[in-house]
């Protein structure tokens, strides 16, 4: 049995891919593509009268083959179907990295969630507090209590909007410039930082539309997402692209950091580098650039 | 575990395999039909005949149409149609137990 190593709650996510946990094809290699996260699906992607050989399939899976550095999440049926509660035994059973809660609505959405994971872990045998949590917000509803669901648990990496759901109540549709869901994404996205975790977009799934494709992308670093959900491994390289700092941010960061570091020793606060004002408000950006440089291999130093 | 009606798990797709269970009294009759029969054929005789005898069942008729399927695909098919065929499919499923 392959025995996964203990689940980071925070970590490099630019790019979680859905995969059919039904589909054997599909999720014996997932660990190829090079994707930060894979979500095998118990919910949408799986017909309803099969959801329970996805999971006679999904444990094995999980305890078979080597993801290796890949984190492994689970994305659960919704709390109002009667799958979920089996849907947790098998994830918690078979040593997966997070539970994705679907259709997320409330703090005691999540606590409902943990309770049950604790008790698989008792159950099974797995050490208590291991498996993460993150929140897929479908609704209004949802956006509107994001931070109380971020800040439900400590084991909530994050949560992600699912724009199909969301548009349906929204009696909107998909926009090219992001007007339809500009709202909604800020509101999740200043929840998830005030709360301390991280933030993920919904899928694009216009595969031949690689303009709109890019546009999203670009749209979902501007306003500061840590990744997005992917539904095509072709789409996870240019996610990968976009989300690297560039060469020239990285060298700043550098120096950033490494003058900061001296200037504190010597008992300076405020300092320039390279002509900009540098205080300790910066840090914590800079030190983030330089671990994603290093996640992307433009990094080797040791200031991180 | 006794198979107690017919039952199936699995899809003809590549790498998936389609099982069927069927309640009988002469032992296990096994048939098992493979795009890989000749590389494979024995493995995969091997692993439905583990998971049944891990699955306690003693009897019964099994089909397997193998469409190139891993081992861990294979048991997990196998072990769904037996469940299925007792109705204990949906919910209290032995992970880590029997399933394993």
């Amino acid at each position: 049995m392959i025995k996964r190593p203990k689940p980071e709650r925070f970590r490099l996510r630019r790019t979680m891919m859905f995969m059919n946990a039904q589909k054997p094809g599909l999720i014996k290699d997932a660990y190829i593509y090079g994707c930060d996260s894979i979500m095998l699906d118990l919910e949408d992607a799986v017909a309803e009268n099969q959801k329970d050989a996805a999971r006679f399939s999904l444990y094995h899976a999980l305890t078979t083959i080597d993801y290796g550095e890949t984190e492994v999440i689970v994305r659960i049926n919704g709390l109002d179907t009667p799958h979920w509660q089996e849907d947790i035994r098998v994830c918690v059973a078979g040593g997966a990295d997070g539970i994705r809660i679907a259709k997320c609505e409330s703090a005691q959405d999540v606590r409902t969630v943990e309770a049950a994971v604790e008790a698989a872990e008792r159950e099974f045998g797995v050490e208590v507090g291991r498996t993460l949590l993150m929140a897929a917000l479908e609704s209004p509803k949802g956006i509107l209590n994001a931070y109380e669901i971020c800040s439900a648990s400590d084991r909530m990496l994050g949560c992600a909007i699912s724009g199909g759901d969301f548009r349906k109540c929204m009696q909107t549709k998909f926009q090219p410039d992001g007007v339809d869901m500009l709202v909604a994404r800020g509101q999740m996205l200043m929840a998830a930082r005030a709360a301390g975790v991280q933030c993920f977009d919904t899928v694009f799934t216009d595969l031949d539309d690689n303009e709109g494709f890019e546009a999203e992308v670009r749209q979902n670093k501007a306003m500061g997402f840590d990744g997005k959900s992917l539904i095509n491994p072709k789409q996870i390289r240019l996610v990968h692209q976009i989300f690297a700092p560039t060469e020239k941010e990285v060298m700043q960061a550098e120096a950033m950091v490494r003058a900061f570091r001296e200037a504190a020793a010597a008992g300076i606060g405020v300092f320039t580098v390279n002509g900009k004002m540098v205080d300790v408000a910066f840090i914590p950006g800079a030190e983030r650039t330089l671990r994603l440089a290093k996640a992307c291999g433009m990094y080797e130093g040791d200031l991180v | 575990m006794q198979i107690e009606k017919s039952a199936m798990a699995g899809t003809l797709e590549s790498s998936d395999a389609l099982v069927t269970v069927e309640p009988g009294n002469q032992g296990i009759e096994l048939e098992i039909s493979s795009s890989v029969m000749n590389q494979y054929g024995r493995q995969i005789r091997a692993t439905v005949l583990e998971t049944l005898e891990r699955l306690e069942v003693k009897s019964g008729h099994v089909t397997v149409v193998d469409k190139g399927a891993l081992d861990c695909t294979l048991k997990a098919r196998v072990e769904c149609a037996v469940f299925r065929s007792c109705d204990k499919s949906a919910a209290g499923i032995p992970w880590g137990g029997v399933i394993r």
